[in-house]
């Protein structure tokens, strides 16, 4: 297949878009603010403020024994030690299905947002491709404190926008229905947040 | 040429469909009860950002460079979109862009799509255009679910369905859907959840639109809450993004203004639940199949008019629907177009571009011009003035009359603070014509507006006046 059809199209919408003659805009003046206050405990509140559950620990390993007995997605790349006893972890590769039967996964993050309470994956190493972040219930992402970044113009910098990028701001909600917000709908219901501080 | 579908076929102009819209006085307490709460909420949202007004002056400014440079703009996006594995598609109008999604779908021997919530193909008939072709589209917005449902029209740019109350959504999910559910909002979601699980983890082609698209590294964004986006974004074969051809920001860095100022606009949250950005295909993760649908559908004439034009910054917030009287009492589909509210009434009619059509051009009527929009527009659009631009036209179209006069006075003196004041002073001398504060018959060209209504008596001060004297401290 070609990779550009309908030139016809194309040249002429082109073409009415020089014609309408727009004049060049001013320079955009970046007046905002790129920085903030940041550090973990804005980050903890903003997080906690979707009705996410956020808990800031010393060391992973010893902060996961919620996760005993359950059936966890780890992707490719989550460090040996988060894979503790007691926990059946699921590995790659897994089906659709099995994604849907688990009862959680647990990933790491690229980057976090201290000013909106957001965690960004980018299917690196310890996060995996998008579908393991969907599909199961549960999610448990652990960011490390240097990690957050304080502002939404930071966390932009730091990231690396070719990459597929899923930005998390606590659990799927929806406000369809009168405008009031109701947590869950078809992304994981419970967002877990462990900050390494 | 074909009728631009972002009006409805056979919808009557805006001032007898909103006289029928306000006999309903259960869509005027459901509209109020909504936009009410969402009011709040947006103002807490964006009172805590000390930089509110440098956000929204940026905003302005990128999106004015684009429409700048467009042309070149477009060609950068094609070209990155590519490299990355995407085919890029034009389409001129919503006819061939129909048309162009439809063969997709076939080429994939699809007979069911998932989509997710999209102005752009809302905008041009899509579901409808695939439907006659044989391909069903699912919505699964929740909001989007429940007009499907209803077989209803959307009402809202953002909330579809916000003409609805929970119990209307019981029953249309009750008849649909063929499941008992109370009418606690979380148990109706969770009814959508079970009701689409199986949709999303087996249909193979998914239909999104953009919230933006970065020129400079192709990368396509969706912003959404529920993770019907994701899903869509996510789980299917092959992918197909239908985006009008404004939605362009030049650099990545310039998402940066867009991902603060939307959110808070439009849910009144520091940031939504889920934004997904994807530069074509990625090996291993994701559809290995994306077409992106760039349409033009009016946006180019649109782009001709040097005060009409700043209406293709919007980014579809819908905080100007929010804080609109008109709309609050109207509702949505007393516009009869996918875009209600101020800013459809300058999008629809630029975007439909015929003058005569009598129902698109009463829409820049559909205004008291209080200007509430402009104030909470997050990209400064100036929508009282493309209002009185719009009517001066519209006026100008059906030749020359003393409303034509009138109304090309109208726009020349609100494009000028100074000039506004002065028309106030001078209108209080009319108070000479009142009777008990009413004016029952004005001198023509006047008496053409008063034999049919009564024109309440100017105050002695005006407003601006009175404030100056008042509480201006300069």
């Amino acid at each position: 297949m070609p990779r550009v059809i309908n030139t016809a199209a194309r040249e002429e919408i082109l073409q009415r878009i020089r014609d309408a003659k727009v004049p060049p805009a001013r320079p955009v003046v970046r007046g905002y603010n790129r920085t903030g206050p940041g550090g973990v405990e804005l980050f903890a509140e903003r997080v906690a403020d979707y009705r996410a559950i956020v808990r800031v620990v010393s060391d992973v390993p010893g902060a996961l024994a919620s996760l005993e007995g359950k059936r966890i997605v780890a992707p490719q790349g989550v460090p040996e030690e988060w894979l503790i006893d007691g926990v059946t972890w699921l590995r790659e590769p897994l089906t659709i299905d099995e994604l849907d039967q688990a009862d959680g996964v647990l990933t790491g993050c690229a980057v976090a947002i201290a000013d909106t309470g957001t965690i960004v994956l980018d299917g690196s190493e310890g996060q995996g491709r998008r579908a393991l972040t969907l599909l199961p219930d549960y999610h448990l992402c652990v960011v490390r404190e240097e990690q957050i970044a304080a502002s939404v113009p930071e966390a932009l910098q730091r990231l690396e926008s070719t990459r597929p990028l899923t930005f998390i701001s606590g659990p799927s909600a929806t406000s369809d229905i009168e405008l009031s917000r109701v947590e869950g709908v078809h992304g994981p219901r419970t967002l877990e947040v462990l900050i390494v501080s | 040429m074909a009728r631009n579908p972002v009006t409805w076929l056979g919808s009557p102009a805006f001032p007898k469909a909103a006289r029928e819209a306000l006999q309903d006085t259960q869509l005027r307490q459901n509209l109020r009860r909504a936009t009410g709460t969402i009011r709040g909420r947006r103002e807490a949202a964006v009172a805590e950002m000390t930089d509110w007004e440098m956000l929204r002056v940026a905003g302005e400014q990128i999106k004015d460079d684009v429409l700048a440079r467009l042309d070149t703009l477009l060609v950068e996006l094609e070209e990155s979109v590519t490299a990355r594995g995407g085919v890029v598609h034009w389409a001129r109008d919503a006819e061939e862009a129909n048309r162009i999604v439809l063969d997709l779908c076939r080429a994939e021997q699809a007979d069911e799509v998932v989509k997710v919530k999209s102005m752009a193909t809302a905008e041009i008939g899509l579901n409808e255009a695939l439907e006659a072709g044989g391909v069903h589209a699912i919505e699964t917005d929740l909001a989007e679910l429940i007009v499907q449902l209803g077989e209803d029209r959307p009402s809202h740019i953002l909330v579809p369905a916000i003409h609805r109350n929970r119990s209307e959504i019981r029953e249309i999910f009750q008849r649909r859907m063929g499941v008992e559910v109370s009418d606690e909002p979380a148990d109706l979601a969770e009814a959508a959840r079970v009701y689409l699980r199986e949709k999303f983890l087996t249909t193979k082609v998914a239909i999104s639109g953009a919230n933006f698209a970065v020129a400079d590294t192709g990368s396509i964004v969706v912003l959404e809450s529920e993770g019907n986006g994701r899903m869509c974004l996510t789980l299917p074969e092959t992918l197909i993004t239908v985006m009008g051809i404004e939605k362009l920001v030049p650099t990545w860095q310039d998402l940066e203004v867009f991902l603060q100022l939307l959110p808070r606009s439009s849910t009144a949250e520091r940031m939504n639940p889920y934004t997904s950005v994807w530069t074509g295909v990625t090996p291993g993760d994701g559809p290995q199949r994306f077409h992106l649908v760039l349409i033009d559908n009016g946006r180019t004439a649109t782009l001709t008019d040097s005060v009409g034009r700043q209406a293709l910054r919007c980014i579809r917030c819908s905080a100007c629907l929010n804080v609109c009287p008109v709309y609050e009492r109207t509702g949505g589909k007393s516009y009869g177009s996918v875009y209600p509210g101020p800013i459809g009434a300058i999008l629809t009619p630029q975007l439909v571009g015929d003058l005569h059509d009598p129902q698109a051009a009463s829409l820049p009527f559909a205004s008291s011009l209080c200007g509430a929009c402009f104030e909470v527009c997050p990209v400064r659009i100036d929508i009282p003035s493309v209002l009185t631009h719009l009517r001066a036209e519209v006026v100008e179209a059906k030749g020359r009359t003393p409303e034509s006069v009138a109304m090309a006075a109208a726009a020349w003196m609100f494009r000028e603070a100074s000039r506004y004041e002065k028309a106030q002073k001078a209108g209080a001398l009319a108070r000479f014509l009142a009777r008990d504060g009413k004016i029952t018959s004005l001198p023509w060209p006047g008496s053409r507006w008063t034999s049919s209504r009564d024109v309440p008596a100017p105050p002695a001060e005006s407003f601006r006046a009175w404030w100056r004297k008042n509480r201006c401290q300069e």
